[in-house]
């Protein structure tokens, strides 16, 4: 097997509050081969999102402090220099926002912002840039390229702008895009558009994919992996059918049990999952989990923190590095249950 | 089939948003047609599901059924009552009768006021249970019913949870004891488990208290799992409703087949094989309708009498179920030449 | 780190689906907490603590005064300072510490009524005008916006030509020229808090346009008009010694602290002490309210607080 594209190991993230030191990631590790998507699933408050910026030094150095490695194609994105960091993330990584809006600057047009990326990343002309610019509009499906370029951002609709996103965050060909909540503020209509694009440009540039997300509808359509983020941490991980079909972790069957299903119509309660998220101010001792767990019974689970582990009752033989099904939790077998 | 018991009932309602030029004069330029001609009945005790993009018009829609904006044509029924001409009293007991859910709990309430002074304000506005202690006994009943502990009465919103907040939220809404509920995105912003909590109770309590609700939503599967009966709106006009089964399984009109299919589920499985109907390009501007099916620039069925007629809703499919489109045979009012406006394509 | 440790609310077992509150978005402040954290801010906190000693110096100004601020003593006149006159006396042999004691009373008075009655109508109108908007909003701010053309002095002057001088009217003068200041604030704030949800959910239970305006739309719209408030004192202060200086402000030989400096400019070379202490005075006072203002604008700004307690002072 070849080396993964993104090796992420014990990531750690440390945010001063005032309320606290928030531990909103803890020991997060994982990998993204090359044309692989992997999704981050969680609710607000889970560290998905935090984890993500950490890699790229996105995050304010007053407040936070990023421990572990995260090595894009085995160069570590934590101890680089601010200098070579600025070169990765162009060319290197791209990034699509939950907000469009915000990764666009409204007073510049379209065309503007996509050359100069392009030339801030390669030795090219003006006017190859702009050629290169309409070729990307038309490649994520933007009607009329050569006139988009001279729009201004708000002349465009919210599905157009994140198309226009996209198209900004594939200037440089990156070999990994994140995608945080990319889709989340879209119609599903525009949201199926979306999602075929993002497909497609990935086939055709083998592009690795991490894609943030709450929507398990969603992580079901693109994802090759899941990984189940709670209170910071990796709960449960592995492939797209063993995760949203075969969930080993309460956690992750409370939420597809909270998700009211457009195939079937019961017309009994959904199940809840009890209370809410911990804040990461204040994670509980033990399993992260265990205050909301329906199923605790070890004793463990008050005082020590299951690590990540095999699912032992994994359906068939267990495959190469990526393909394990893992969860935290003490409670194999009410997982079962 | 739409006399039997109707409590809310709007007819060629219509809520358009005059656009000013800047300036001085501000002469009128156009109208953005938010709400452009909806036909709807809302059955006494029942829940009906509001569904469509953003843009549609849904949550004008439901603005405009508690005369929280004004109409600007057509009319609202309230158990009988036209709402559209009440005068400043009469709006008051409409208030008290009609409430509503909002979207963002973190917005919905006044950070400044406790928990009690929000829920108590329908009590003091329509002067119910005005003896000090009978009121504090009404919101301590308010509170519990929406599953929270009446001893977090005298704190602040900001020492809430999104859910607990919604809840909050929801108890104003109930303290005048109101027979309609508007949930406009009551659960859009909250996170998944929490979610499931919310619909939960919405259910539990519509149940135990006899509500009426219209459940609006941009989510297709939440609609699903609380409604009787689900209404789609497309560009401010109601173009399919029907018993919420009918509509979800088998839907009549071209756009619901596509709302729906756009809908991802977390089947992994059903996913990769599931046929998906993309719809060509975005939702035309408000301010632009196309003439006739305002749907005709993205269905992939649109035919001949597309644009030249306004479809009516027309029963189709399963009892009860209508739906607006030339498919099932042309119906409707045929458009003037001289009116169209056909958008530019985009 | 200080962050202020919000009591969590506790939440009965019956409760539970409800769940346990957690991280708490920061919320807009109440007074407490207002009051808390500006006492965390040094230089607000220091600022406001010198303007509660000239404060309580202008109330108490006949205890405090070591002699009576208008008893004329030829024979001291214009002696520098000194252990008997710590600030001298000027022209005609009056202690200027007493002067500067009694004037503080004076400025403060104007500069406080002046401000209040900008506060009061200013802000009146601009929730007008910001919250039913429309003709309402057109006729009263294009009103402001004439008043606010006229040079500032220029319209005490006609104020305090029509009116008579006197330190009454000198309020009212430059009360009139903040109206359309605080009016501006006040409609901006209001234009804000008007389109919140929580505004449109009081309305859908039955909220009358008097409740939503003094029950949420004020308190909501408050904290920059608190700010401008504070910021106007030092203006006003200002003016009031502008105007007094040009002779239509307080008159002699009640002393003012604008007025004590046009007095001791002819004695500038001469003796320093007549316009160096009122000029201290002002300078001090201005500067209190606008550190005082700075550090209310910090304060009351929810996302300026969450910085200042991040950053861990």
């Amino acid at each position: 097997m070849s080396a993964p594209l993104l090796e992420v190991e014990d990531l750690r993230v440390r945010l001063r509050t005032p309320r606290g030191t928030a531990h909103v990631v803890n020991g997060l590790g994982y990998t993204v081969g090359r044309g692989e998507t992997v999704a981050v699933v969680g609710e607000s408050g889970s560290g998905k999102s935090v984890s993500v910026l950490a890699l790229l030094g996105l995050l304010p150095a007053r407040v936070a402090t990023v421990t572990g490695a995260a090595r894009l194609d085995g160069e570590d994105l934590l101890t680089m220099s601010p200098e070579r960091l600025r070169e990765v993330r162009g060319p290197g990584v791209g990034m699509v926002f939950q907000d469009p809006m915000t990764s666009l600057n409204p007073v510049l047009t379209i065309g503007r912002q996509l050359v100069e990326g392009i030339r801030a990343h390669g030795e090219v002309s003006k006017a190859e840039a702009r050629e290169r610019a309409a070729g990307l509009l038309a490649e994520v499906g933007l009607p009329d390229p050569q006139r988009a370029l001279d729009r201004y951002p708000h002349e465009l609709s919210g599905g157009m702008r994140q198309r226009v996103v996209i198209a900004i965050a594939l200037s440089n060909n990156p070999s990994l895009l994140i995608a945080d909540e990319a889709t989340t503020a879209l119609d599903v209509t525009v949201q199926a558009q979306i999602l075929d694009l993002v497909a497609e440009l990935q086939a055709e540039h083998g592009t690795g994919v991490i894609w943030i997300t709450h929507d398990l509808g969603v992580v079901a359509g693109i994802a090759d992996r899941v990984l189940v983020m709670y209170g910071g941490r990796c709960v449960e991980d592995g492939t797209v059918d063993d995760v949203l079909e075969r969930p080993a972790h309460p956690y992750t069957r409370g939420l597809l049990g909270a998700l009211p299903d457009l195939a079937t119509s019961d017309d009994g309660d959904l199940a809840t999952v009890p209370g809410v998220p911990p804040a990461p101010t204040d994670l509980p001792p033990g399993c992260v989990f265990w205050p909301r767990c329906p199923v605790r019974s070890d004793p463990r689970c008050a005082t020590e923190q299951p690590p990540l582990a095999i699912v032992p009752t994994s359906h068939r033989d267990i495959g190469g590095g990526g393909l394990v099904h893992r969860a935290a939790t003490w409670c194999e077998e009410g997982s079962r249950g | 089939m739409a006399d039997d018991d109707v409590l809310v009932s709007a007819r060629g309602l219509e809520v358009h948003f005059p656009i000013r030029s800047g300036g001085m004069l501000r002469r009128t330029t156009g109208a953005v047609r938010a709400v452009d001609g909806v036909d709807l009945d809302i059955r006494r005790g029942e829940t009906l599901g509001l569904v469509g993009e953003s843009g549609c018009g849904k949550s004008t829609l439901g603005n405009a059924l508690l005369r929280l904006v004004v109409p600007t044509g057509g009319s609202v029924t309230f158990d009988g009552t036209d709402v559209t001409g009440l005068d400043r009293r009469a709006l008051r007991a409409l208030r008290r009768r009609a409430g509503m859910v909002f979207q963002d709990p973190f917005a919905s309430l006044d950070p400044r006021r406790t928990v009690r002074q929000t829920v108590s304000e329908p009590l003091e506005v329509h002067g119910l249970r005005s003896g000090r202690r009978e009121r504090g006994e009404r919101i301590a009943e308010l509170l519990e019913l929406v599953g929270l502990d009446p001893a977090v009465a005298d704190r602040y919103p900001h020492e809430f949870s999104g859910g607990q907040r919604q809840r909050v939220g929801i108890a104003r809404a109930l303290a005048g004891e109101p027979d309609f509920l508007v949930c406009d995105e009551a659960i859009a912003s909250l996170d998944v488990s929490v979610q499931a909590q919310v619909l939960n109770l919405l259910r539990r309590l519509q149940r135990r208290l006899g509500l009426t609700l219209l459940f609006i939503s941009h989510d297709l599967s939440a609609v699903r799992h609380v409604s009787d009966r689900i209404a789609v709106m497309y560009l401010g006009r109601v173009v399919e409703v029907g018993p919420a089964a009918a509509v979800g399984a088998d839907p009549q009109m071209p756009y619901t087949q596509a709302l729906l299919s756009a809908v991802p589920v977390p089947h992994p499985s059903l996913e990769r094989t599931r046929q998906r109907i993309v719809l060509r390009g975005d939702v035309p501007s408000p301010a632009a309708v196309p003439s006739g099916c305002r749907f005709r620039t993205r269905c992939p069925y649109a035919f001949e009498p597309c644009p030249d007629v306004d479809p009516a809703l027309q029963p189709v499919g399963a009892p009860g179920q209508l739906a607006a489109c030339h498919l099932h045979g042309v119906v409707g009012r045929p458009v003037r030449r001289a009116e169209e406006a056909v958008p530019a394509a985009e | 780190m200080t962050g202020a440790p919000l009591p969590e609310p506790a939440v009965s077992p019956t409760a539970t689906e409800a769940g346990v509150p957690s991280t708490a978005r920061t919320s807009r402040p109440r007074w407490r907490e207002t009051l808390v954290l500006l006492a965390r801010n040094p230089t607000a906190a220091v600022a406001a603590t010198v303007l509660l000693l000239i404060a309580l110096m202008a109330v108490f100004d006949e205890t405090l005064a070591p002699s009576g601020p208008n008893e004329i003593a030829v024979e001291d006149r214009l002696q520098p300072p000194s252990l008997e006159h710590p600030f001298g006396t000027d022209d005609l042999g009056r202690d200027i510490l007493s002067r500067v004691v009694l004037g503080a009373a004076v400025s403060l008075r104007v500069g406080f009524l002046a401000v209040a009655f900008a506060l009061v109508v200013g802000a009146l109108i601009g929730l007008l005008a910001g919250f039913y908007g429309c003709w309402v909003d057109d006729v009263l701010m294009r009103f402001m916006d004439i008043l606010f053309a006229f040079p500032a002095v220029l319209l005490a002057i006609a104020v305090l030509a029509v009116r008579g001088p006197g330190s009454g009217n000198t309020a009212l003068a430059i009360g009139i020229v903040y109206v359309p200041v605080f009016a501006r604030v006040t409609r901006a704030s209001v234009l804000g808090v008007r389109e919140e949800v929580y505004v449109r959910a009081s309305r859908s239970v039955g909220a009358s346009d008097w409740r939503l305006l003094t029950r949420h739309v004020l308190p909501n719209a408050a904290p920059p008009i608190i700010v401008q408030t504070s910021v106007s004192l030092a203006f006003a202060v200002l003016a009031e010694a502008a105007l007094s200086f040009l002779g239509l402000g307080t008159q002699p030989p009640n002393p003012s602290w604008g007025l004590m400096l046009a007095e001791g400019r002819g004695f500038i070379d001469l003796a320093w002490w007549l316009a160096f202490f009122p000029g201290m005075a002002i300078f001090l006072t201005v500067l209190c309210f606008n550190l005082l203002g700075d550090g209310l604008r910090d304060v009351l700004d929810p996302r300026q607080r969450t910085l200042m307690a991040g950053s861990g002072r």
